[in-house]
């Protein structure tokens, strides 16, 4: 195996070069980036960033003096035209060819885009790159009326920091409970109310008419109740589809996301493709497909694909796990709670530190925690091992998740 | 710029850090491998276990309650000087700290 080229370097990309170098992978890696910067962090872009306080130097994964002692060729600031698998090359906008003997696709997701009047007005803005957490921040630092459109991860950082800055902020969401996708209902709640509490007003079952605005900047939203709410920030946070057109486009099997087997193969045995544009079916979704967008599926499924390239393979089964910071909320989630029919309550919401363990069919599937960073290691370890756990002995009276493990 | 040595599998590596960065921040950004950091920082992960191994120790800010926590779910042994080496900012007070490695973060 002599060449391995990287589409996309994000924190999968970045990972996949770096982890095939520790295992001892001594051919050629090209790592191919859209964004001109050397790969950085996401998860800092909606929280500290914001404040100003990470700094935006410590935003980037590894020097570009590593690279170059890594032998890790970087093309940044350059897009992919297309893909040639039966020769096996990967064409460069600028003309460049790239000969590959593995490719691997870290291409990662792209904004749901929100198709309404006055999208385009100067104010109205979304969050995914670094520019355009610049922007956000540079914008954030002038406003004064925020609203935010969508109450997912990256909505409630936002507007949790907003809030904090003291904007007159507002959250609509058009589902019936915020982070609904991903989160069960207690938790769900707990969260509305305490974003509430905390000064944010958050519309649930509500979605956005139009933007309005004078001199191209955006000065209110209408919301489908009806409402005109004024505004000179708007982030649209309504989720994100799959980074797949290229795959797609040179036939790989792809269905909301680029479909890949148990370690991580396309239906291009040569090409691999990891993070948040993977589909693939989960022993943690009980058989069911999954795209997950998070840092721990990105440097899991690269560790995972780099260790394949060097003929160390296993099938990816790592549990998943997010965390958000949403002001001094820290919620961290272990498993997938999608389907799960049961929930017990650990810890007490009133003073805001507490796991809600989610059941499927008596079995354990996962664990929100929020500022309880005991409780989400602890369910880490339980789930990863496979540790039989019923909801009767989470509701027990003096349940310590910590006495589960073995000793 | 404070020096900052990380060892590992007794080779040291001796960066010069810029005032500010952690120890996790210069030990990945520089491929010092044996520090995941999965969480870059955001102490979600504990899987940037260092030991104090020598230089100004005292002039490191002391374990916090957080920090304590998560180090009780390290994957090496926990040790007296055991840290999460996100939580170590290098200062001009730091200047010649030694941290090991811990063999095994997750």
């Amino acid at each position: 195996m002599s060449a391995v080229v990287i589409v996309g370097a994000g924190q999968a990309g970045c990972q996949v070069a770096a982890s095939l170098r520790e295992e001892g992978f001594d051919g050629e890696i090209t790592l191919v980036g859209a964004e001109a910067h050397l790969p950085y962090q996401r998860p800092p872009l909606s929280k500290g960033h914001l404040t100003g306080k990470v700094d935006r130097e410590r935003l980037f994964l590894r020097t570009s003096a590593w690279f170059t002692e890594q032998r890790i060729e970087l093309r940044l600031g350059q897009a992919v035209d297309r893909l040639d698998t039966a020769t096996r090359k990967v064409c460069l906008t600028d003309g460049e060819v790239l000969g590959y003997d593995v490719l691997v696709l870290a291409t990662g997701s792209r904004h749901r885009e929100l198709d309404v009047p006055g999208r385009d007005l100067g104010g109205v803005v979304a969050l995914r790159t670094l520019c355009e957490a610049d922007a956000l921040r540079d914008r954030l630092a002038a406003a004064r009326d925020v609203v935010v459109v969508g109450g997912g991860f990256i909505g409630l950082e936002v507007a949790a920091t907003a809030a904090a800055l003291r904007r007159s902020t507002t959250v609509l969401e058009l589902g019936p409970r915020l982070m609904g996708r991903v989160l069960s209902e207690p938790t769900a709640n707990f969260l509305l109310r305490a974003h509430r509490e905390r000064g944010i007003r958050v519309e649930l079952g509500t979605e956005v008419r139009g933007l309005a605005g004078r001199h191209g900047r955006v000065q209110s939203v209408t919301t489908s109740a009806n409402e005109v709410l004024p505004a000179d920030l708007v982030l649209l946070g309504v989720g994100a589809l799959a980074e797949d057109c290229l795959a797609r486009a040179a036939g790989l099997t792809v269905d909301q996301g680029i479909v890949v087997d148990e370690v991580l193969r396309t239906s291009d045995p040569a090409i691999h493709a990891i993070g948040d544009c993977a589909r693939l079916i989960s022993p943690w979704a009980r058989g069911s497909s999954v795209r997950l967008e998070s840092v721990q599926n990105a440097v899991d499924q690269a560790r995972c694909v780099a260790r394949h390239i060097v003929g160390r393979s296993e099938p990816y089964t790592a549990l998943p796990w997010f965390w958000s910071d949403q002001g001094e909320l820290k919620l961290q989630i272990a498993g997938l709670a999608a389907g799960h029919h049961d929930t017990v309550l650990v810890g007490s919401p009133g003073q805001s530190a507490f796991s809600v363990w989610c059941f499927a069919a008596d079995r354990l599937i996962a664990v929100e925690s929020v500022n309880a960073v005991k409780d989400h290691l602890t369910a880490r370890k339980i789930l990863a091992a496979g540790i039989p756990v019923t909801p009767a002995q989470v509701a027990a009276e003096g349940f310590s998740p910590k006495a589960l493990l073995p000793a | 710029m404070p020096k900052l040595t990380i060892r590992r599998d007794g080779f040291d590596t001796v960066l010069d850090v810029s005032e500010g960065t952690s120890v996790m921040q210069a030990a990945t950004s520089n491929g010092v491998t044996g520090i995941l950091a999965v969480c870059g920082g955001e102490m979600a992960c504990a899987t940037c276990h260092v030991y104090l191994e020598g230089g100004p120790i005292d002039a490191l800010p002391p374990v916090g309650e957080e920090e304590d926590e998560m180090l009780g779910f390290v994957a090496a042994p926990r040790e007296a000087t055991s840290r999460l080496s996100c939580q170590l900012p290098m200062t001009a007070a730091t200047d010649g700290l030694v941290v090991r490695v811990a063999p095994r973060q997750e």
